[in-house]
């Protein structure tokens, strides 16, 4: 019950997935989008779990005064206030996504900035990590070093008043040698990828039950 | 309220670019308003795009077997809550279990039918590429075998059923001249990106503050 009706269930549905994929007739035909759908119905409530626990955990540390507590504060607002306005605008809009709404109110002058100020702080992380990976010890650090600062060189300005045959390399190397490496790569991964998959719907891998 | 909501970004945008000086509290603020919204946002756009439209509004549309069907993922949503009592939590696996047989079911087919097939089928070019000049003759020809010898030598450097000696090592070795390019490469580019996105920042602060 508690072990074999879950291998049963993983062993149906990724079965007959494959089996919808052979034989694209009644009644396997739709087999794959319908379960597609119910994949993304199940994964929606697992939302309801992750909201839970992200609640439960701010909250413990503000009743138990942990370093940092009072942040908690803050992040249970935020939550709340784009909940509220997200409910609120459905309410009203009948859409929480309409452009004159409370909740993209609070997306644009909140979320967007916050997001774009990370993802832009890492451009500094990026740089000093840089200064220590660039170090050309090795004939493939120097590789690596040579082929990232031709790409930088390539992406500004600069690059062309250099030489205007910088971004042409640059795309080169974007083009063809970054091109098999990646491809490499994704090969590897996705072959991987099968093989998993192939040992998950067998019952061999077992470790998602734990 | 355009007005107040500008200055909000502002102010919310320097709180994060102070954490380069140090961790500060202004940092810390932003940060944590920054997981609350974004958790906001996504239960709230996961309703709106895949719960309310694919079950709750469907199963008021359909009629019949269809309808009931529905039924299935809303059982199996629900008992994803099993994970709240210690003592039915393992019910929470036939959900899990069904999640995952659907992903590798779906894996199976379409890694092999959307990427393996087509990555492999792009990798084998032409060795030799006639175009319309010589010089493109010869540049297409140079690009497509260095492509080939790329993959499968970034390939046989992940071959780890035999050591690498001989051919192998040798196979390898071009291998990681590859991949240390392609990361280089990668690298470059992902650092210019996140520099484009810090220009439209302070772009956007010197707006705020007139200067611009």
């Amino acid at each position: 019950m508690k072990r074999d009706i879950p291998l049963i269930i993983t062993f149906l549905t990724g079965f007959l997935c494959v089996i919808a994929f052979f034989i694209p007739h009644p009644p396997f035909g739709d087999l794959q989008q319908r379960f597609l759908v119910w994949y993304a119905i199940v994964a929606g409530f697992t939302m309801i779990l992750g909201l839970d626990s992200l609640v439960k955990y701010n909250v413990k540390k503000i009743t138990q005064h942990k370093p940092g507590w009072q942040y908690s504060y803050v992040l249970l607002f935020g939550l709340a206030l784009v909940l509220v306005t997200g409910f609120q605008s459905w309410f009203k809009y009948n859409t929480p996504f309409e452009l004159r709404s409370s909740f993209m109110y609070s997306y644009i002058h909140i979320i967007v900035p916050l997001q774009a100020t990370m993802f832009a702080l890492l451009a500094f992380f990026i740089s000093s990590s840089a200064y220590r990976a660039f170090r050309a010890r090795t004939f493939e650090a120097t590789l690596l070093l040579i082929a990232a600062a031709i790409v930088m060189l390539g992406r500004v300005p600069i690059g062309e008043m250099i030489s205007d045959k910088i971004p042409l390399r640059s795309d080169w190397l974007l083009n063809v040698p970054q091109l098999a490496a990646k491809r490499g790569i994704q090969v590897g991964v996705y072959l991987g990828g099968v093989v998993m998959s192939l040992r998950i719907i067998l019952g061999i891998e077992r470790t998602y039950l734990t | 309220m355009n007005l107040l909501g500008t200055w909000i970004a502002a102010g919310l945008t320097i709180a994060i670019l102070s954490f380069l000086y140090r961790d500060n509290p202004f940092y810390k603020f932003a940060e944590h308003l920054f997981v609350g919204v974004s958790a906001g946002y996504w239960v709230i756009y996961i309703w709106a795009f895949d719960v309310q439209p694919m079950l709750v509004d469907e199963f008021l549309r359909q009629v019949g077997i269809e309808k009931w069907l529905l039924v299935i993922p809303a059982v199996f949503g629900l008992m994803m809550m099993a994970r709240w009592f210690p003592a039915a939590a393992w019910v929470s696996r036939w959900p899990i279990s069904f999640t995952v047989g659907i992903a590798a079911g779906l894996a199976l087919t379409a890694q092999v039918q959307g990427y393996i097939i087509p990555q492999i089928q792009a990798t084998l070019l032409p060795v030799v590429s006639i175009g319309a000049t010589t010089a493109e003759t010869v540049g297409q020809s140079i690009n497509n075998i260095v492509i080939l010898v790329g993959v499968i030598c970034a390939l046989l450097y992940f071959y780890f059923s035999r050591e690498h000696k001989g051919a192998l090592k040798v196979g390898s070795k071009i291998g990681i001249v590859f991949l240390m390019i392609g990361f280089g490469a990668s690298f470059g580019y992902t650092v210019m990106a996140r520099i484009s996105l810090l220009i439209g920042r302070l772009t956007f602060l010197l707006q705020v503050f007139g200067l611009r």
